[in-house]
């Protein structure tokens, strides 16, 4: 592995450490579970003793089906009410905000089947991520400014979709309408980038093109990456923590998480 | 391929331009020269008003994916609020109630008294006296189906009532409404509705005067009626204006793509609420414009248009003019209304076996209605002259 992901300030002991106990926490982390539990029908599907996301960092979550990835992802961004704990972003607690508030205190988020709307065209969808005009009165007189214009033009070169600008998105293929739902959430430039399975559905070519553009945005954007593809992961380089049965079962490199014998056999044993 | 859509060139909106050029030079030419009789220049105006009501509902509809059948309602209250009127200063001068103001002729199943012998507790009520000076009752008939639509709106759209559940509310409020406008008690003129329209006073003369001595307009008068029809037309351009300008806002976008995927526009910051009932006000306000417009063309208001039928009837228009387009919506409404006129003066019993045939092949075959027939022969059009290369 190379040396980036151990460039991450990070305190020694941050799982003890939460902000109950710190009051330094937003020096480290831009997003932070604590206790986090969350129970449908009894069953609990979410059990986060502690979670922080560094401010700048491209974390990669996998998991086996069912262990609570996508749950995370719906609790972080509101979807879903946690049944017990707090999330704190961005120096401000948003447990119980919808996920309206959330979104607009910058968290984006892209599904795990890419959710684009079908009658608008490609432009048309990326001009609704713009941020800063979401209220009804000033969305009335949205007009898209011509930085606006260019950022767009910029991020649909760089996918690929220079040439579908104004076709309905119900018209694009698979892997496009994947780096619609991408390059939309970017545009929205959000603090932090939820990514439900960008790969998914993708030829190999197109995955190899979005791993690039998530690298890209590590730069300068907090990601939190969800992914069942462990090709694409390793193309990610970065830290990864495994969820099995809504447990954290280990955080670290994909090397020393590969080395881990419990993942080993969650994801080999069953 | 990549210029700014703000610099795009905007699309003509030819529906607009057809439906001005047919009604401000066909019609009213035909007139002038005989040719079409003022029954027929009428009829058109009344149509013209469901055309409004129509837009309405293509708005919250077809653009925003809520089905709603209380548009009736909608424009029930419109024409309520302006039949109050006319009935204010229309009809025999019937009774005088104990403080000056006459009863409308219509009142006589709430108080069925001869004139002179009403007792003192035969009143006009208090929400009739509202609706005396003209543009009072036409602020009522746009105000009062913006409020009764935000209502709706805010308690349907905040509690997230969505699809069927929605449409099945929005008509039970509608059975509501109509069984109140229905009961003689509650003063509104019962089934038998508002009747005995005669003038439109234009100027502002106080309660109790007789609206005949202030040269009021004869709504039998063919001139009165001629300008009804043009107020109606250039309401229904109005109307048309505004909607182009709503959908092809941003704010339209956001519209359309709450029908798409609701949920998911929440995670972009948008408060799905806040849209649909601002929609849902503006298609409620309209629907109020095309009663008061209505009320004086059809010189009778009844609760008849609360009924479930007329609330299935506007989404009828809507959906064979083709859903999600403004020309569409007026199409529709002209389209079926006139099939309808023409059938009943020729083969009465077929109307409800044509009604049903055009709403199960819109449903089948033409899911975007005559609008989206239009659309796929321009297509093929297309594919025509680029085959032989014309």
């Amino acid at each position: 592995m190379t040396t980036t992901t151990e460039n991450i300030k990070r305190p020694a002991d941050y799982q003890l450490e939460g902000p109950k106990y710190s009051g330094l926490w937003t020096n480290y982390f831009l997003l932070y579970l604590e206790d986090i539990t969350a129970v449908f029908d009894g069953f609990k599907a979410l059990d986060v003793e502690a979670f922080g996301v560094s401010h700048n960092e491209l974390r990669v979550i996998i998991g086996p089906n069912g262990a609570g990835k996508t749950t995370m992802c719906d609790v972080i961004s509101g979807k879903t009410m946690p049944t017990t704990g707090t999330v704190y972003f961005d120096e401000a607690e948003i447990t119980h905000l919808s996920e309206i508030d959330i979104s607009l205190r910058g968290i984006g988020r892209k599904f795990q089947t890419p959710t684009v709307y079908d009658s608008l065209t490609t432009y048309e969808n990326m001009e609704l991520s713009l941020p800063g005009h979401q209220k009804l009165w000033s969305n009335l007189r949205a007009k898209v400014s011509s930085e606006e214009h260019d950022q767009i033009m910029s991020i649909l070169e760089r996918v690929n979709l220079d040439e579908q600008v104004h076709t309905q998105a119900k018209y694009l293929s698979h892997g496009q309408r994947q780096w619609l739902a991408i390059s939309s959430l970017i545009v929205s430039s959000p603090k932090l980038l939820l990514v439900d399975e960008p790969a998914a559905g993708l030829t190999d070519s197109e995955t190899e093109l979005t791993a690039e553009l998530l690298a890209e945005l590590k730069k300068d954007h907090t990601l939190i990456v969800i992914e069942h593809d462990m090709d694409f992961v390793r193309q990610l380089d970065s830290y990864v923590t495994v969820l099995n049965e809504g447990l954290i079962m280990a955080e670290g490199t994909m090397k020393e998480v590969q080395e881990n014998p419990e993942v080993v056999e969650a994801y080999l044993g069953r | 391929m990549s210029e700014n859509l703000n610099e795009k060139k905007r699309r003509l909106p030819v529906g607009l331009l057809v439906l001005l050029f047919l009604g401000l030079v066909a019609i009213p030419g035909g007139w002038y020269t005989g040719i079409t009789s003022i029954e027929t220049v009428n009829m058109l105006g009344r149509y013209m008003c469901f055309a409004i009501v129509a837009i309405g509902l293509d708005l919250v509809w077809g653009y925003s994916g809520v089905l709603s059948l209380c548009q009736a309602l909608f424009f029930s209250l419109g024409g309520y609020a302006f039949g109050m009127f006319c009935a204010h200063h229309g009809g025999p001068e019937g009774l005088i109630d104990a403080t000056g103001w006459k009863l409308p002729a219509c009142f006589f199943v709430v108080y069925p008294y001869q004139v002179g012998e009403g007792p003192t507790d035969a009143l006009v009520p208090w929400f009739w006296k509202l609706s005396w000076y003209l543009p009072v009752a036409v602020l009522l008939g746009l105000v009062i189906p913006g409020l009764v639509g935000f209502v709706i709106g805010f308690f349907g759209f905040r509690s997230r009532v969505r699809g069927v559940y929605f449409a099945i509310l929005t008509q039970a409020i509608t059975v509501a409404a109509w069984n109140f406008f229905c009961m003689n008690n509650m003063k509104f003129c019962g089934t038998n509705g508002l009747t005995r329209f005669k003038y439109i006073c234009t100027t502002m003369h106080p309660p109790g005067t007789k609206c005949a001595e202030y040269a009021p307009w004869d709504l039998s008068d063919p001139k009165v009626q001629m300008t009804l029809y043009l107020a109606t037309l250039f309401c229904l351009a109005g109307v048309y204006w505004l909607s182009i300008a709503i959908t092809r806002s941003r704010l339209g976008r956001v519209l359309i793509a709450i029908r798409d995927d609701e949920n998911t526009i929440c995670f972009s910051g948008y408060d799905p609420a806040n849209y649909k009932i601002f929609i849902y006000v503006v298609a409620a306000m309209i629907g109020g414009l095309g009663g008061v417009l209505y009320a004086p063309q059809m010189k009778i208001f009844t609760p008849e248009y609360m009924t479930a039928k007329w609330s299935i009837l506007v989404v009828i228009w809507v959906a064979v003019g083709g859903r999600g387009s403004l020309s569409g919506a007026v199409l529709g409404a002209l389209g079926v209304n006139l099939v309808y006129n023409f059938l009943t003066s020729r083969a009465a019993e077929t109307w409800p076996f044509i009604q049903g045939l055009m709403f199960i092949l819109v449903v089948l075959l033409w899911p975007d209605g005559l609008m989206g027939i239009l659309d796929r022969l321009r297509l093929r059009g297309i594919e025509f002259k680029l085959r032989f290369k014309i």
